[in-house]
């Protein structure tokens, strides 16, 4: 459905994302993962065509979708797709919806651009999707403005836009970051629901590596605008080659216990301007050697992963 | 929901016009000088003076001139211009008309005008276009109106000879003072529409928008025009009271009767009604056109509507 391989974006004389690749087929679910800056939203705005809007553009690699190349479609082709076949879910569902309109309208915009539905038809798809979302009283809803409404909620409206024209793609940037831990479990599930309901394929941007082990396939892990690791989250979990994945999934608490202490990745993120030579990882990994600070790592398969390390298949 | 809005925006006017009339009645009492000295003729005995100072009531405490000027008010009596002995109520309706044609027609273009130049300069992709643009509006906010009233004059008046020089006869005569009125407004609300178009458009809702595959004229119409609206309107709000007394140097450099005029003239003779009552006109104005305009925002911004004021 999806096949994204060797992405490389820039911005002007920076390139802050480079030999990014994947595959996504329907009704999976591929997890990217990353801390903030490692380039996990460049891929979606990449995906979805929307990189210019930020001055960015796409300067190498190919995206193809449904055997379409995307990279070099035309602006108007590609704004049949936005929308129709591929949804856009958004980091904050706070201002993500027009505040000056209400609920309704937003909705049915979708339908009424790509279905060639007129108004009321629109509204009844719009109100039947609310429903399939679980809000209460999808009707009233539509005559409700943005900022009557709780962030959980705006976000089903959100999905709701992302659905409204039953694309196969669904590309959901963090969807659950600022929304309260409570929330933030319904609308994963709601997600994984939707996937199998409708078939979609899934990609789930999150610097949450649990929530990417509960609800992925597949996952690719980002740094520094690379990918460091990919592979079906099995694998990932149970053998990760790359250190920084290692220590990723060492982050996440595991137990009841009091007295266990949280991890963390000592160390930040590099920023574009200064990304390491060799690994960019190297300054913060400990098992760096001499060769991590001038040789970049390719990519080595190594079982079911793929991993971007010197050291990758070793054994320890 | 918009109509209580409006209610309680309303009753808001009572108590602001209570204080803005004594604030006028005082501020006026409180310059130096004295009307009667422009009225009495030269040589008149202490006497004459003392009749004057009676006949208008000068000689009363501040509290009773003041009601009785507020509540003759109440019935349509500005009072007896001092100076020029005429009613007060006759001097306003003759120069009203006036500063409203002008002021609204200046006001109108320079909406409209505004409006438009503020959206092209924002969403155009030609350098040039954007370039003259930036010139344009740093000129227009810039240029003093009294210096470009008399360039204008002195090129399509004198030179060219398509409008007249001055006065205030035939709609030919207004072409001139709405465009050096207009000028500036143009140049302030394309400033402003380009600014909050620019500034709509980092959201994240228009991302979405994007996403959702509309096309960039769609999202400028629907969305980000009614948004690049509410900033425009606020300082719209605040130019409808300047319609009445804003114009005081283009009117007199064009020789154009006007509230204006009219108000500079009476400051300077010291007749107390006729600059109280130019006053209060201008006072109201300014009211009715914050009102407008939040009622106006309230119509735009559900937000603001369930403030409940």
């Amino acid at each position: 459905m999806l096949e994204v391989r060797d992405l490389e974006v820039a911005f002007g004389p920076v390139a802050p994302l480079s030999g990014v690749s994947f595959s996504l087929a329907k009704g999976e679910k591929l997890g990217i993962v990353g801390e903030s800056g490692s380039g996990k939203s460049l891929t979606a705005m990449s995906v979805m065509g929307l990189l210019p809007l930020s001055g960015g553009r796409i300067t190498g690699g190919s995206i193809v979708f449904d055997g379409q190349e995307l990279t070099t479609l035309a602006e108007s082709a590609y704004r049949k797709l936005r929308g129709r076949r591929l949804g856009l879910i958004t980091q904050n569902p706070m201002t993500s919806l027009d505040p000056l309109q209400k609920i309704g309208p937003q909705v049915d915009a979708v339908a009424v651009l790509h279905l060639s539905m007129n108004a009321s038809e629109a509204r009844t798809r719009t109100v039947e999707i609310l429903g399939t979302l679980r809000i209460p009283e999808p009707a009233l809803i539509c005559d409700r403005y943005p900022h009557q409404m709780s962030g959980g909620m705006k976000q089903r409206i959100v999905i709701a836009m992302a659905l409204a024209a039953d694309p196969d793609v669904l590309v959901a940037d963090e969807p659950t970051t600022a929304l309260d831990v409570t929330v933030q479990a319904q609308i994963i599930r709601l997600l994984d629901d939707l996937v199998k309901e409708r078939d979609l394929a899934l990609v789930l941007i999150t610097h949450d590596m649990s929530v990417v082990a509960q609800t992925c396939d597949k996952v690719v892990v980002m740094y520094a605008g690379r990918a460091i690791e990919y592979g079906p989250v099995e694998a990932i979990f149970d053998a990760p080659q790359h250190p920084y994945t290692q220590a990723l999934i060492n982050c996440i608490p595991k137990g009841l216990s009091t007295d266990e202490h949280l991890s963390g990745i000592s160390g930040t993120v590099p920023t574009v301007s200064n990304y390491p030579k060799g690994c960019a990882f190297h300054p913060r990994c400990d098992r760096a050697k001499n060769i991590c600070t001038s040789e970049r790592p390719a990519f080595i398969t190594y079982g079911n992963n793929a991993a971007a390390c010197h050291f990758a298949g070793d054994d320890r | 929901m918009l109509l209580r809005y409006i209610f309680y925006r309303s009753l808001m006017l009572i108590p602001v016009s209570i204080s803005i009339s004594v604030v006028i009645f005082l501020i006026v009492h409180l310059l130096p000088g004295d009307p009667i000295d422009n009225l009495i003729r030269v040589g008149s005995s202490p006497d004459d003076r003392l009749a004057l100072i009676t006949k208008y009531g000068l000689d009363q405490p501040l509290f009773v001139q003041y009601y009785r000027w507020i509540s003759a008010m109440f019935q349509g009596d500005f009072g007896e211009a001092i100076v020029l002995r005429r009613p007060v109520a006759d001097l306003i309706s003759q120069n009203l008309p006036y500063s409203l044609t002008l002021g609204g027609l200046a006001f109108a273009f320079s909406s409209i005008v505004g409006i438009i130049l503020g959206t092209i300069s924002a969403t155009t992709r030609s350098a040039i276009v954007k370039q003259f643009m930036r010139g344009f509006i740093l000129l227009g906010s810039t240029v003093p109106g009294f210096w470009l009233a008399l360039l204008m004059i002195l090129f399509f008046a004198v030179q060219l000879q398509w409008f007249p020089v001055s006065g205030a006869k035939g709609w030919d005569s207004l072409v001139l003072p709405v465009l050096t009125i207009g000028f500036g407004g143009v140049a302030l609300v394309a400033r402003v529409t380009r600014v909050a178009l620019l500034d709509v458009r980092r959201e994240d809702f228009v991302t979405l928008l994007h996403a959702k595959g509309l096309s960039m004229r769609t999202i400028l119409v629907r969305h980000l025009m009614p948004h690049a609206m509410l900033p425009v309107v606020t300082i719209l709000a605040l130019r409808i009271g300047w319609i009445l007394g804003g114009a005081v140097t283009v009117e007199f450099v064009f020789g154009r009767p006007g509230l204006g005029l009219l108000l500079i003239r009476a400051l300077g003779q010291r007749d107390y009604p006729v600059v109280q009552g130019c006053l209060l006109m201008l006072a109201l104005a300014v009211m009715l056109g914050t009102l407008i305009g939040d009622v106006a925002q309230a119509a735009m911004d559900p937000r603001i509507r369930e403030e409940k004021t």
